[in-house]
């Protein structure tokens, strides 16, 4: 079956990932071949399957609302690249 | 040579003060220092760590302390560098996330500790678990300690070949379509993935959540018993962990020494889908030897379908690469790992993520933003979504009339490095057997069941079990290998 034609670097702006024009080229080929091999899926009759989402029956898991010992600020930060003033440093959003 | 010790056989001869925790974590750290170079089975290790907690567990042994409440007092155990271990590095066998340093430890590396574990080593991977092979890693590939010239599979490569070649006693790893068990086939040692829930994964790196599991690589399946009492269990810090009671899974292998367990009466189901064209013959020779073992044991076979086999590595892919674009997302550049500044946060992002990941890893992020995207997710996500249901609903029905399955792991021995590291189709193809039941949420175990001639690799027989059926599968797999001793030999390294 005809795999859909995938627009790599519109995707890979979704995904934030930077990719070269050679990376763009063998990714795109490869693409094909494994959404060609998934589109089998469309095989099947799916009407009225529920989907499945985890493997384990258990829904809206919650646990006490109480305060616990978390990590400590320090080693929070500690494997920040950029850090100043116990806070993790980012290039400027706002002008 | 402590370091071929079982954990059995060692924690017997520590509990009698023969041997102390040091000598064993010096034999473990001797055979790195020997073999290591060749293999690389680790990323690195902290000896002087190692020894420091080799002491405290000697500590404890001369005051009596072992047995019940500690039952891996002074064993060494090494782990996948996909699980924080506080205070080691840290990088999923990725550039991504620089000088890493874990600021806790995960739940599994806590329970190992209390346990009287001496926890030690970062074992290679594939880059955040995703391949079969361990060619993906940053950090170089690992070779098979079979033969040098073969993968060890993956992506737990590094645990199974540690294993196999002695350089600890057992090992952790996590398994998402098949990364514990695979590995221990083309190796040669146990591994087992317990049920979805069995085992809390809070401090693992998240791959695809909905799949993930940790697990174990042994010597033998009574080490699994041991490993899995130790790490499994509810936990608070893990919503997808499930509250159920922690059978004693040792408890249930004693009993009936020399032949082991007896597994008279129990039904085994032999999936007709599983005779694929790309089965190797000496492969399957195995496997259909270790069945008629089986029935010579007292165990019933009965043939069975699982009728949407075809569809699981398509379903697989779909899922698991969603998962792994959403996860991934956090490797940014902004709280911690390797920073590419950019202009704005967009691009430092772009950049940070573009130099970090490695060509699979950056695939399977397309592909999973792909399927997820505006117009495709429907077609593609929701679907396999579906098709799961379906893929679950097969082994459930199975399950109804058989108390396990059985299988080849991987449909050949472990192949040459670098055969297939340029077709990844190719490579998702040899996960199938493997990935349905991390589709299903059930436990499998790998086995050793025979040798292929030449060269002379390990073969792994898979044994699928129920749900939390963890207790039936290590009878069986136990019952196997004290009547076949498989599991004894060693490879030449």
């Amino acid at each position: 079956m005809a795999a859909p034609e995938i627009d790599i670097k519109y995707v890979a702006h979704l995904a934030r990932l930077h990719l070269t024009d050679d990376e763009e080229k063998k990714l795109g080929a490869q693409l094909d071949g494994i959404l060609g091999y998934i589109e089998k899926l469309k095989e099947l009759d799916v009407t009225g399957v529920e989907p499945t989402a985890h493997a384990v029956p258990m829904v809206n898991v919650t646990r006490a609302d109480e305060i616990r010992p978390s990590l400590p600020h320090d080693d929070a930060l500690r494997n920040a690249p950029k850090q100043a003033n116990g806070l993790f440093i980012v290039p400027k959003i706002v002008e | 040579m402590l370091n071929q010790l079982t954990i059995s056989e060692l924690a017997a001869k520590l509990a009698k003060r023969e041997v102390s925790a040091r000598e064993a974590t010096q034999s473990c750290l001797d055979q790195i220092a020997r073999v290591d170079g060749k293999i690389h089975a680790f990323i690195s290790h902290d000896a002087t760590d190692a020894l420091a907690q080799a002491d405290a567990a000697d500590q404890l042994l001369s005051q009596g302390g072992s047995g019940t409440s500690r039952p891996l007092l002074g064993v060494p155990v090494a782990i996948k560098d996909v699980l924080a271990v506080k205070n080691q590095p840290l990088n999923c066998g990725s550039k991504i996330l620089g000088n890493f340093i874990s600021p806790y430890d995960a739940t599994v590396i806590e329970k190992l500790k209390a346990a009287g574990a001496i926890v030690f080593g970062r074992l290679n991977m594939d880059e955040f678990a995703m391949g079969s092979s361990t060619e993906n890693s940053a950090f170089g590939i690992t070779r098979n300690p079979w033969d040098a010239e073969r993968i060890p599979g993956g992506s737990s490569g590094g645990s199974a070949a540690a294993v196999a070649a002695d350089e600890c006693l057992a090992a952790l790893g996590s398994d998402t379509g098949g990364s514990i068990r695979q590995p221990a086939a083309l190796c040669g040692c146990v591994g087992l993935k317990p049920t979805y829930g069995r085992v809390s994964r809070y401090g693992l790196v998240a791959f695809a959540s909905s799949l993930d599991q940790i697990g174990t690589f042994t010597k033998d399946v009574r080490d699994a018993a041991t490993m899995l009492g130790v790490i499994a269990g509810h936990d608070l810090r893990d919503s997808t962990s499930v509250p159920q009671p922690v059978p004693d899974y040792s408890a249930a292998l004693t009993g009936s020494e020399p032949d082991g367990p007896s597994i008279k009466g129990l039904k085994l189901g032999l999936p007709k889908e599983y005779l694929i064209g790309g089965l190797d013959a000496e492969v399957k020779a195995a496997v259909d030897a270790a069945v008629k073992q089986f029935e010579k044991l007292g165990a019933e076979i009965v043939e069975i379908s699982l009728p949407h086999t075809d569809y699981a590595i398509a379903t697989y892919y779909i899922v698991a690469t969603a998962e792994a674009s959403a996860n991934l997302a956090r490797f940014d550049g902004i709280r911690y790992g390797a920073r590419v500044d950019g202009a704005d946060p967009i691009e430092l992002y772009s950049k940070t993520r573009g130099a970090g990941f490695g060509a699979e890893v950056k695939r399977r992020i397309i592909l999973g933003t792909y399927v997820l995207s505006s117009g495709y997710y429907d077609a593609y996500y929701l679907r396999a979504q579906k098709v799961r249901t379906l893929i679950r609903g097969d082994f459930l029905k199975a399950f109804e009339k058989v108390d396990a399955i059985v299988t080849p792991t991987s449909p050949t021995a472990a192949f040459k490095i670098g055969e297939k590291s340029d077709d990844p189709l190719q490579m998702y193809l040899s996960d199938i057997f493997t990935i349905s039941c991390n589709l299903a949420g059930i436990c499998g175990i790998s086995v050793p069941c025979g040798f292929t001639q030449n060269p002379k690799l390990p073969i792994g027989l898979q044994l699928l079990g129920k749900p939390f059926g963890e207790e039936t599968l290590l009878k069986i797999a136990r019952t196997y290998e004290m009547n076949t001793l498989w599991h004894k030999q060693k490879p030449a390294v």
